[in-house]
């Protein structure tokens, strides 16, 4: 296959960026979309010019390190999937891909189409836990967990913290990100004690952050590989208000 | 050569930690605030760690390369984690998960370690459910489990196919509340290049700040090493992209030993190599085993659709051959299989290296929706690389390097030989002997940082004079300078090859002469070209841009460049052990059925190096390893 890229450049955060078309060719269907751009710095480099930066680092669509914007979707077209799991054989002979890095203030960019999203991190340190110190704590089976609560915990707790509901809403708002960690512990007994803390401290941390409000375009559920629902910005919305209540009853 | 000590307390086996614990000096609460650890890593380990000594009150740093520490690899673990809680009422104990760890690493790890570890398995599980880490459950609320290679209980807790990504994001969130509470300060995109030894400690880190290209010096009472494993010395495994030897190895070469390095692990079922563009290969999860046949064509060169082919004329194998454990032998047992199926020209798909794991029957047993609750996620992995639909044609698979069992050598206390250097996870050495089994390394990993360390590095303060020390330290300023010489040099260079170039160059000579299966001569080989490949790499590497800015081809050349180095040590500890055991096959060492013949007369030891320049002969230190609760014996998975 022989295809078009036009990759965003930008040497740093400071200095401003803009897309620059390169051509490429011999590329094989079976190869992953970031091994294809692996064969490009690789001529990048031997040409004497500066390689393309991207995050990435297991590859197997886990780590939600890469993040790349992809003809205007976040991680490419593929539904359900990072980016280092999409395939070259989803595109054609003579295609034009245009990459660019996640777009949101909160995540400014580092270099080409690397983001700092240390944002999130904040997030989770300002109440994304449970608060329980290495000790020896009870058996596990003394709390049992009802199923269908454990399963939609687990869907919640699937969230890679990749970024991508961030870059494809139009106000940039981290709700999907944050609700999943929210909703993951408040359907859980162990996340009970510390629930109205937690979301409002996770909420406030999210706005000062810059991350935009929600406004149901729905974007972020479409997007997101790991298939992360809304109802589950349903949920902080009621664990906030009802955290708002009982926290002005204090 | 001299005799190390690995410090294993006296008593009964089941005696020893406890005892252990309550003889180890104690660091009063007031006091603990005084001390300041480094821990580099954020893995299970890692995060474990710092996320534990902080709780306890000491000053931590923590430092990793990704962007964030929930990426650390541990992410990736897919299939589970073990413990003896003997829930599922099977005859599990304490001491069958010790047994069956000591007998799955063929007799070559420490059995006081081993048992520890059993024994503090059960508070792992304890400690996660309460973080809140998802596991899978059953209809009555309760944890379920499953079965994994080399045991015949179910003694596996997981979450989905996502059991490392939980149990990471369950101590990365004890993380995230201590630095949200300012007790760890945290460092991401930082690399650490070298370790500072100041009057005989371990006192301080260089880091490279990978945003910014600046040159970076830390300080502590300790150093705490969890930094992973070195499996991408083949290039090709299943490790994330970035996973190096670096720290590990920047440390051996200030005088850490590193023991066992050529016990590396190739797990049996990844996705195969689909050409020369490859860049890392996925595993699927050894889990897949307990519903998943394993079979190829009885006939070889049968080019046939898989469902085409009638099932008497398949050969499953594994259950031929092993009938009491079937497709759960141990790893080293069903990837050396794979690879004698697939040499004798067994094997299937465009390249003939690869075997079908084979879900057919399972789906006819339970239900399209069970198979799917259970390994969904593995499924659609799957099916998104190969663009095959494993629901209805078998996955192909074959093996890959997957876990490396050496790493540098630690004492009972998981401190090296350099005092205040101390190493947990997979960079050290000390649990899984000659070959882990599954599930064990994220036991192992958080066994070490919540339940080990925490214990031991207060032993250590309560006894070690430590001056004070800063990072304007003149040690600590000669380490910045080489680190910065040696970044230069490497951009200097300007020639005509690149880093994945020679990374290719060197995996491609380890696969062939020190994978899955070696001998003297392919050994002696590998140790003749290696040094070229590095002699050349240091004459022809083009590695492009600066080295005060974000430069990931730098970072990658630096991780290389120890590759090249490291490697040799490999090969020649690989060499040295005339015997075969677990994952390290010597060909000349076999039984009559071409299963792995330990000499346990002579090789039953810890294998530890010691660095003595590049290109040097390292010199040879050995523990030797004694068994008073186990009878050494073949292991038969018959
Ligand atoms: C695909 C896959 C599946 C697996 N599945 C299982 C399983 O089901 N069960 C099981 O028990 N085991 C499994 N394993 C093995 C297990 O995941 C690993 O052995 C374990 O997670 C290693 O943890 P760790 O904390 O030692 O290191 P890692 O998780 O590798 O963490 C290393 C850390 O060190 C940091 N680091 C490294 N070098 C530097 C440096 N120079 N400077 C700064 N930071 C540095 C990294 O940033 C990272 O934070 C699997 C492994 C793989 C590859
Ligand atoms: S919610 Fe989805 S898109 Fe957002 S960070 Fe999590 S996995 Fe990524
Ligand atoms: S590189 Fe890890 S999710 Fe894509």
């Amino acid at each position: 296959m022989n295809l078009t890229l036009k990759i965003w450049r930008q040497a740093n955060a400071q200095t401003k960026g803009k897309l620059v078309t390169y051509q490429i060719s011999d590329i094989s269907p079976d190869m992953s979309f970031l091994e294809m751009l692996d064969v490009l710095n690789q001529q990048i480099i031997l040409k004497g010019e500066d390689p393309v930066a991207f995050d990435n680092d297991c590859r197997e669509g886990i780590c939600g390190m890469c993040s790349l914007y992809i003809n205007g979707r976040a991680h490419g077209a593929q539904s359900e999937a990072t980016v280092c799991l999409l395939h070259m054989r989803s595109f054609k002979d003579g295609d034009t891909i245009t990459i660019e890095p996640w777009r949101a203030k909160a995540f400014p960019v580092i270099k080409d189409l690397v983001v700092d999203r240390s944002a999130f991190d904040r997030i989770i340190q300002a109440g994304g836990f449970v608060s329980a110190k290495t000790g020896a704590p009870q058996d596990a089976n003394a709390l049992p967990v009802a199923k269908r609560n454990a399963d939609l915990s687990m869907d919640a707790a699937a969230c890679i913290g990749c970024g991508a509901c961030v870059a494809s809403c139009k106000n940039a708002s981290a709700m999907l990100f944050t609700s999943a960690k929210i909703s993951q512990l408040a359907l859980l007994p162990q996340g009970q004690a510390e629930r109205d803390r937690r979301a409002l401290a996770m909420v406030k941390t999210m706005d000062d952050a810059g991350f935009g409000n929600c406004t149901n375009e729905g974007e972020c559920e479409a997007e997101c590989p790991k298939a992360i629902k809304m109802t589950n910005i349903a949920r902080l919305f009621r664990e906030y208000y009802r955290a708002s209540i009982v926290s002005e009853e204090m | 050569m001299t005799v190390l000590d690995s410090k294993v307390p006296e008593g009964s086996l089941e005696a020893k930690w406890d005892k252990h614990k309550f003889d180890l000096k104690l660091v009063n609460p007031a006091n603990k605030r005084k001390y300041s650890i480094i821990v580099v890593g954020t893995g299970l380990a890692g995060a474990s760690a710092a996320a534990s000594l902080a709780e306890l009150g000491y000053k931590v740093q923590n430092f990793c390369f990704q962007d964030s520490p929930r990426r650390a690899h541990s992410i990736a673990a897919q299939g589970g984690i073990n413990s003896a809680k003997n829930y599922p009422n099977d005859n599990d104990s304490i001491f069958r998960l010790f047994y069956d760890t000591i007998k799955g690493g063929d007799f070559r790890a420490r059995e006081a370690n081993v048992y520890r570890l059993a024994q503090v398995a059960n508070n792992i599980i304890d400690q996660c459910v309460a973080q809140g880490v998802p596991f899978a459950r059953d209809y009555g609320g309760l944890l379920d489990n499953r079965s994994f290679g080399g045991a015949q209980v179910s003694r596996t807790f997981y979450a989905r196919g996502q059991t490392g990504q939980q149990l990471l994001l369950g101590a990365y969130s004890a993380l995230s509340r201590q630095i949200g509470e300012g007790a760890v300060e945290m460092f991401n995109r930082r690399e650490m290049l070298e370790l500072a030894i100041i009057d005989g400690k371990a006192r301080g880190i260089v880091c490279r700040n990978l945003v910014t290209g600046e040159i970076e010096s830390y300080t502590a009472d300790a150093v705490v090493l969890a930094t992973g494993g070195y499996g991408n010395v083949f290039y090709l495994s299943t490790n994330a992209m970035n996973s190096n030897v670096t720290a590990a190895w920047r440390a051996a070469k200030r005088g850490a030993y590193f023991a066992n390095p050529c016990f590396t692990q190739i797990h049996p079922t990844c996705i195969p190599i689909s050409g020369d563009h490859q860049s890392k290969l996925t595993l699927m999860s050894e889990s897949l085993r307990n519903d998943g046949r394993v079979w190829v064509p009885a006939k070889k060169g049968d080019t046939r659709p898989p469902a085409q082919i009638p099932e008497n004329e398949r050969d499953y194998y594994l259950e031929r051959k092993y009938p009491s454990f079937g497709n759960l032998v141990p790893r080293d047992v069903a990837s050396r299989n794979a690879k004698i199926v697939c040499d004798e020209g067994y094997g299937v798909g465009s390249t003939g290296q690869a075997v079908y794991l084979d879900f057919a029957d399972a789906i006819k047993r339970m239900g399209k929706d069970v198979v799917a609750a259970k390994y969904g996620n593995l499924f659609d992995m799957y099916h998104h690389i190969t663009d095959e639909n494993p629901y209805e044609v078998p996955m192909k698979i074959y093996p890959a390097i997957h876990y490396t069992m050496g790493g540098l050598w630690v004492d009972y206390n998981l401190m090296s030989n350099i005092p205040g250097l101390f190493v947990l996870g997979e960079a050290n050495f000390s649990d899984h002997g000659a070959n882990r089994l599954g599930a064990s390394a994220l036991m192992q990993g958080l066994a070490d940082g919540y339940f080990v360390i925490p214990y031991t590095i207060g032993g250590y303060f309560a006894d070690a004079e430590l001056a004070n020390v800063t990072p304007d330290h003149k040690v600590l300023k000669g380490l910045e300078k080489e680190v910065t010489e040696k970044a230069n040099k490497l951009l200097n260079i300007k020639g005509e090859k690149t880093v994945d170039d020679f990374h290719k160059q060197l995996g491609k000579i380890m696969w062939d002469k020190c994978g899955m299966a070696r001998n003297a001569a392919g050994l002696k080989e590998a140790k003749e070209q290696i040094p070229k490949v590095r002699d050349e790499f240091w004459k022809n590497v083009k590695v492009p841009g600066n080295n005060g800015e974000f430069n990931q081809e730098l970072e990658k050349a630096g991780r290389v460049a120890d590759f090249l180095e490291f490697a040799e040590v490999m090969v020649i500890d690989a060499l040295q052990r005339e015997e075969s055991c677990g994952g390290h096959f010597r060909e000349e060492h076999q039984t009559e059925e071409g299963e792995a013949k330990r000499n346990d007369e002579e090789y039953a030891y810890v294998a530890a190096w010691e660095y003595k320049g590049v290109g040097e002969e390292p010199v040879l230190h050995k523990e030797p390893l004694t068994f008073e609760n186990v009878k050494l014996t073949q292991r038969s998975y018959k």
